[in-house]
This record gives structure tokens, C-alpha cells and sequence, in this order.
């Protein structure tokens, strides 16, 4: 049955650095940084100003679009400004909420745990709205519309996403064996949200103590399955997990995974649902894999959102050797910092250090047409063709190629002998491209 | 061989006339006045004028639809001849000049990281921050105006795009192939420019680059005539009032508004 994705690419895992090692709480930060853009959708507006007290779990900014999430202080303390701030995503000032801490941690009176129990699927959607959840995988979709699916488009199944293919990152597998049990919760929650009766965990074969830990905690759960799944990156992906693990083919976009009747979540955001209701407290924290060959003390930290990357990064003991090359994310999809003067926001997954002898230095060379960057491209692109014609910004004829669907995996990036910067080329012209179709709706309406 | 040899003589003479008479009947009159305005045009084939290249210009001035002065190219003389050739009034345009409002060099500007990838300034615009340099709004030195130049003005020197102003001639390609918009036109006449574009407070702009506008307002203040104003962190002319007296550019503490004729001399010297 299970017949895999296309494509795809088997980089070295490096997660031997923290996968042993648990989770544990980062030192209260003093001041925190909260943008008030943290997700994909409309940004937030502050609903708070310089000098107000906020309490832990309180709302300080929120949008009226139905695709956007709040955003929660993650401290108690006092606004300390409200103003634009380095963005580790955007990679430009964006507005954020500044707070300094009174490190007594007060909780909101709003905050008060729920029983999901008997709640209604409405009901468990508003929570996951006013809980500021958003997919902790990386990309920070808002929940809540994920699990809104339209009425014409029946959902029939639910997979979790253990998968965890990005070399480096263990936060998941870490938060798969110590919070297996709010992990279960969440699921059961996420599945009541949807109607759906069966769901599916899924884990790449890397990580076997987190499969038989999951198997174990599912053993006398009829209705949730864990599949172990043969490791190839990027089979996080939602798209390649679906066709992995149900052999279905979500449509191009903008077909999305709810057309073939299938939802998938984070078990990230499984827990961090679970929390939501147990103790009542919004997304202010997660969990983050500060590590790399050129952190000291690599580690999974618990972390407040909006805690700066300079403290994490002396918490694990500081730089060592040559570090060269500073990364929000994975090694494959992660953006570069310039900074260390950044906050955690709701998708950072890792904070990842290179030295400068992990790093190619040699400059690319020309293409040879082995094709390789078309056999491992998931989205079955060909991605020498785009970047090609992307490098020339001939950008209509890399829209006639489809480069507006590239999930920007960085496979063929990866794979190419010629150390070509196909990805990059290819970000150019979907850039473009998006830009383009703004202008034409903006145009057409 | 001389049946073959006349056969084919007969074979040539009777195509050959064949082709004298088609090229009677289906001749294309066209005016001559194109080719001579053609051959007084750069033939850059810049598209600064609008149209296809040179000759599409010269045919667009020759059926009326364009001015004589509408290559911005041109010298005036230029413009005097093509009106001549149509017999037209010579029509007066101010000519233009490119000019970089950047003066970051890699010896007075920092960098924040390091840029590998792609080598034109729209691809390391694109990355985190804006690219490598520390001023988000500084020239990236990487030469995509350069290339852009049909005229071969542009020259990268230290990390810093340079126009020529003897080689350029306006037609303002570089002012699009420069994903910062650092490179405006703007009248050759007016030699007084605040060559910096970042918005930034002074106190950070100072740890970064020498000679960026740090919104002081020295200029404000001394300006007889009230032309410059800060807007956003940043000193704007109004060319329309600037009379080029150079106060301004005498108080400015970091040096980022000059006088052209003075940066010549520099140059020169």
C-alpha cells in the first residue's frame, strides 16, 4: 500500500547531538521580544501599550481576519515599548511587543484549565483560535483554519506528523517520549474537532525509541495506529506524508490536503492543544533544539516565546570553534541569522550553529544536465529548468513551469554536483511570481 | 556539358527577371529620413525612449509620434539635427543624469554577514536582512546596474556602484535593475544631493556607516532658502529651490550631502 513520495533526498541525520538529551526549561528570560506578526495570515495589532502590566497568558495582540492567531505575553511584567524589532523569519524589523519581566510569573485570570470532554467541535476550534495556535512545525499556520475545513470537502483522516526529517532537530522526538501522554490528548482533541474517528501517528524509522514509545502509550487504543516510516527527507512535508503514508496525491496548488480528505498536525501542536486545555495557558512556550557543531552544550530547551537567541545560546554554553553560520530551523529549510538579537517565535523549531569547515566555500560551477535535481525533486519540478530561467528573470516561462509550486526543500540544492544555488533562483522567481498575481488581482479588482 | 551550361544560364536570366519585376511591383517606399535620423542615433538600443530600439524610435519621430527630443540619449545637438532633418522646432529637454544616493563603500560601511549564493543584487536583496550589508537600505556592490548599463558607465569600486557622468547618458536602465532604488534621475544641472537613502535613527546608522544622513538637520538650519528638509530620519532636496550654494554641504557632519563639483575634483585628484 505504502508506496512513498517522489523524489526526495537521504542528507545525514547529526541528530545524535540532542537526541539523548532531555527536554528541560531555558532560565526565565528578563525581557522578552513578542512580534505581532508569528504566523502566516494577517499580522496582529497590539492590544497593549508602553507601561501597561501584563500578566502571563494575556492577550497582547490580536486580528479580526479569520486567517491570523493571537499572541500571548509570555512573561508578567511591564510593556516596556511597543516598536519594530529584527524578525528571525522575515529577516526585517517587524512591530513586537518588548516586555520586562517581574520574574513572578503571574498567571491571567483568564486562565483556567477546560475539559475537552464535552465540548463541542466549535467550541475546541475557538480554542485553538484564542490559544494562538499555530502548526509548531515550522511553517506557523493558524490551526484553527486548518481545522475548518469547508463543508463540501469531507474529512475522513487525521494523521499526526512525527516525522521530523530535517537533519539536527529533535524537539519533536524529544517531546514524543516525555510528553507522550499530552501528546495522545491533543489527537483525541484534534480528532473530535474534525469527526473523524481514525487517526495515524506517523514517525520515520530514525527515531525507534519514539515509535515504541508512541506504540506502547497506543496499545490498547483501537482507533489511533503508529506507522514507522522508511526515513527520506522531506517526508515532514504534509503532501509527501500523505502520499507516504495513504498513498494519496494532494492536487498542485492550490489544492490543499483537506481535498483528499485528509488533515495533518504537528504533534507539537498536539501537545501544546493539550496544555491548552489542561492548564488553560495559551502558546507561550515550546520547545527548541539548540545545536550544531558549533554550540558547546547542544540542548532541547522549554522556551518562552520571545526569549532572545543570545540567551539560549550562552545556556548551551556559547559558541565553539570557528562558528560561521547562525540558522532558525533545520539545515535544509532554516533561515539564516545575522544576529544573535532575535526572539523565538511560535516556528522555531531549532537554532542551529555551523563552523566554518561545515561549510561549502567553493564557488558554483556549471551545470552538467546530470538531472538529478529532477529525480529528487518532490514536488516532480525541474528545478535546473526554473533556475535557469529565473538566473535570466525570464520569470514567465518559470510560471509555465509550475515554480510557484517549489516547497523550497532544498533537495536539489542539496544533491547538485555543481553546487549550483538552484532553491535560491527559484525563490527569486517565485517572489516574482507571487508579486505578479497580487498586482493582477489588486488589478482585476 | 553546354546543354547544361545553357540551360541553366536560360534558368538564371528567367528567375533573375523574375525577381527584378517582384521587386518592382512589391517595393516598400519607406522614408528615407528614417535611415538618416537611424544613423544619429546611439543604436544602444536602450528601450529609454519607449520604443523597440533605435529605429523604432526613428520611425515613431518621422510619423510624429514621438518627439525629436524623446531619446533621452541624445545630446542636444543631436535633438537640433533630427528637428532640422524634419524641419521642426528644436524642442529643449533638460538632460539627465543617473546618479547613485549611496556612498557606502566597503571602507566606510560594514557588513553584517557574509553573501554567498546567487551574484546580483536582486538575489541578495532577498535574503535575511536585505542582504550582507549592515545598512538595510545601502548599495550591495554587486554590479546589477552594471550590467544593466548599455553605455558601460557604471563600474563597481569597493563594493560601491560609480556612474560616469561623461558616459551616462540618462536613459535610466540602472534605475530599475537596482532592487533598493538607490540610482535616480535626476537634471545634470543640480550639483547639490544627499547621496543616502537609510532611514534609520543617527545613533544606529553612526555604528554602521560613516557617511549615512543621521537626520542632524545641520542642513535644515543653514539653508538659505529653505530646500532641505528631514523627513524620517533623512535630508531631502527640493531641486526646484536649491540654488547650489553648498551650505549644507559645508555643516554636514557626516559628509553625505556633496557637491558635485567638489566629488569631481576629489576624483581627479
Amino acid at each position: 500500500m505504502r508506496n512513498g513520495f517522489d523524489g526526495g533526498v537521504h542528507p545525514p541525520h547529526y541528530k545524535t547531538h540532542t537526541e539523548d538529551v532531555a527536554i528541560r526549561s531555558a532560565r526565565e528570560p528578563e525581557v522578552v521580544v513578542i512580534p505581532l506578526v508569528q504566523h502566516l495570515g494577517a499580522p496582529c495589532e497590539a492590544t497593549v501599550k508602553k507601561g501597561d502590566v501584563v500578566d502571563v497568558g494575556q492577550v497582547i495582540g490580536d486580528a479580526s481576519a479569520f486567517v491570523s492567531a493571537p499572541v500571548h505575553a509570555s512573561v508578567s511584567g511591564k510593556v516596556f515599548k511597543v516598536e519594530p524589532r529584527l524578525h528571525p523569519a522575515l529577516g526585517k524589523p517587524v512591530p513586537a511587543v518588548i516586555i520586562e519581566s517581574d520574574g513572578e510569573n503571574r498567571w491571567h485570570d483568564s486562565i483556567e484549565p477546560r475539559d475537552a470532554e464535552d465540548l463541542t467541535p466549535e467550541e475546541i476550534i475557538r480554542t485553538m483560535r484564542t490559544a494562538g495556535l499555530v502548526g509548531l512545525g515550522g511553517a506557523a499556520f493558524p490551526t484553527a483554519v486548518k481545522f475548518s475545513p469547508p463543508k463540501d470537502k469531507p474529512v475522513d483522516t487525521f494523521l499526526l506528523n512525527g516525522a521530523e526529517c530535517e537533519p539536527f532537530l529533535t524537539a519533536d522526538h524529544r517531546l514524543m517520549l516525555e510528553g507522550t501522554a499530552d501528546i495522545l490528548t491533543g489527537m483525541r482533541v484534534m480528532m473530535r474537532a474534525l469527526g473523524v474517528t481514525t487517526g495515524t501517528i506517523c514517525i520515520e524509522d530514525n527515531k525507534p525509541d519514539a515509535l515504541a514509545a508512541m506504540e506502547a502509550a497506543c496499545k490498547d487504543v483501537p482507533d489511533i495506529k503508529v506507522v514507522s516510516l522508511k526515513t527520506r527527507y522531506p517526508q515532514g512535508s504534509e503532501k509527501q506524508l500523505i502520499k507516504s503514508v495513504l498513498n494519496r496525491d494532494v492536487p498542485p496548488p492550490p489544492g490543499l490536503p483537506m481535498d483528499v480528505g485528509v488533515v495533518v498536525s504537528n504533534v507539537s501542536t498536539a501537545h501544546a492543544l493539550s496544555r491548552a486545555f489542561k492548564t488553560g495557558m495559551p502558546l507561550i512556550e515550546r520547545v527548541v533544539t539548540v545545536t550544531g557543531p558549533a554550540i558547546a552544550e547542544p540542548a532541547n530547551l522549554l522556551v518562552k516565546i520571545g526569549t532572545l537567541f543570545h540567551q539560549l545560546i550562552e545556556e548551551c554554553g556559547g559558541f565553539e570553534g570557528n562558528a560561521s553560520r547562525l540558522i532558525m530551523g533545520g539545515p535544509m529549510m532554516g533561515i539564516a541569522q545575522f544576529s544573535t538579537d532575535v526572539p523565538v517565535i511560535k516556528g522555531t523549531s531549532g537554532i542551529l550553529a555551523l563552523g566554518a569547515e561545515d561549510e561549502w566555500d567553493g564557488e558554483a560551477t556549471a551545470c552538467i544536465k546530470c538531472g538529478r535535481c529532477v529525480d529528487v525533486c518532490p514536488m516532480r519540478l525541474v528545478p535546473i529548468l526554473i533556475s535557469a530561467y529565473a538566473e535570466r528573470e525570464w520569470y514567465e516561462k518559470a510560471e509555465q513551469l509550475y515554480a510557484a509550486d517549489c516547497l523550497e526543500c532544498g533537495c536539489c540544492s542539496f544533491i547538485c554536483p555543481a553546487r549550483r544555488p538552484l532553491v535560491q533562483a527559484i525563490r527569486m522567481a517565485k517572489q516574482h511570481i507571487m508579486n505578479q498575481r497580487r498586482e493582477r488581482q489588486a488589478a482585476s479588482t | 556539358m553546354i546543354p547544361a551550361v545553357i540551360s541553366l544560364v536560360l534558368v538564371g536570366f528567367l528567375f533573375g527577371g523574375l525577381l527584378a519585376l517582384a521587386g518592382q511591383k512589391f517595393a516598400v517606399e519607406e522614408d528615407p529620413r528614417i535611415e538618416e535620423i537611424s544613423e544619429l542615433l546611439s543604436g544602444a538600443n536602450c528601450g529609454a525612449c519607449g520604443y523597440a530600439g533605435c529605429r523604432g524610435f526613428a520611425e515613431a519621430v518621422v510619423a510624429g509620434r514621438a518627439d525629436t527630443a524623446g531619446c533621452p540619449v541624445n545630446s542636444s545637438e543631436v535633438d537640433a539635427q533630427i528637428a532640422g532633418i524634419l524641419g521642426l522646432e528644436v524642442s529643449h529637454r533638460e538632460p539627465l543624469l543617473a546618479r547613485v544616493y549611496c556612498q557606502g563603500s566597503s571602507d566606510v560601511s560594514q557588513d553584517k554577514s557574509v553573501y554567498q549564493g546567487i551574484e546580483t543584487c536582486a538575489a541578495a536583496a532577498q535574503v535575511s536582512g536585505g542582504g550582507h550589508k549592515a545598512c538595510a537600505d545601502g548599495c550591495l556592490g554587486l554590479g546589477s546596474c552594471r550590467d544593466a548599463c548599455p553605455f558601460h558607465a557604471i563600474s563597481i569600486v569597493d563594493g560601491l556602484a560609480v556612474i560616469d557622468p561623461k558616459l551616462c547618458t540618462g536613459c535610466g536602465k540602472c534605475v530599475q535593475s537596482c532592487p533598493k532604488g538607490l540610482i535616480a534621475l535626476a537634471s545634470r544641472a543640480s550639483t547639490v544631493h544627499v547621496l543616502c537613502k537609510n532611514t534609520d535613527r543617527g545613533a544606529s546608522v553612526r555604528k554602521y556607516c560613516k557617511v549615512g544622513c543621521i537626520g542632524c538637520r545641520a542642513c535644515v538650519k543653514v539653508c538659505p532658502v529653505a530646500a532641505v528638509t528631514v523627513d524620517d530620519n533623512l535630508a531631502k532636496i527640493d531641486y526646484d529651490l536649491c540654488i547650489s550654494c553648498g551650505a549644507c554641504v559645508e555643516k554636514c557632519p557626516p559628509k553625505c550631502i556633496v557637491e558635485e563639483r567638489s566629488h569631481q575634483a576629489q576624483a581627479a585628484s
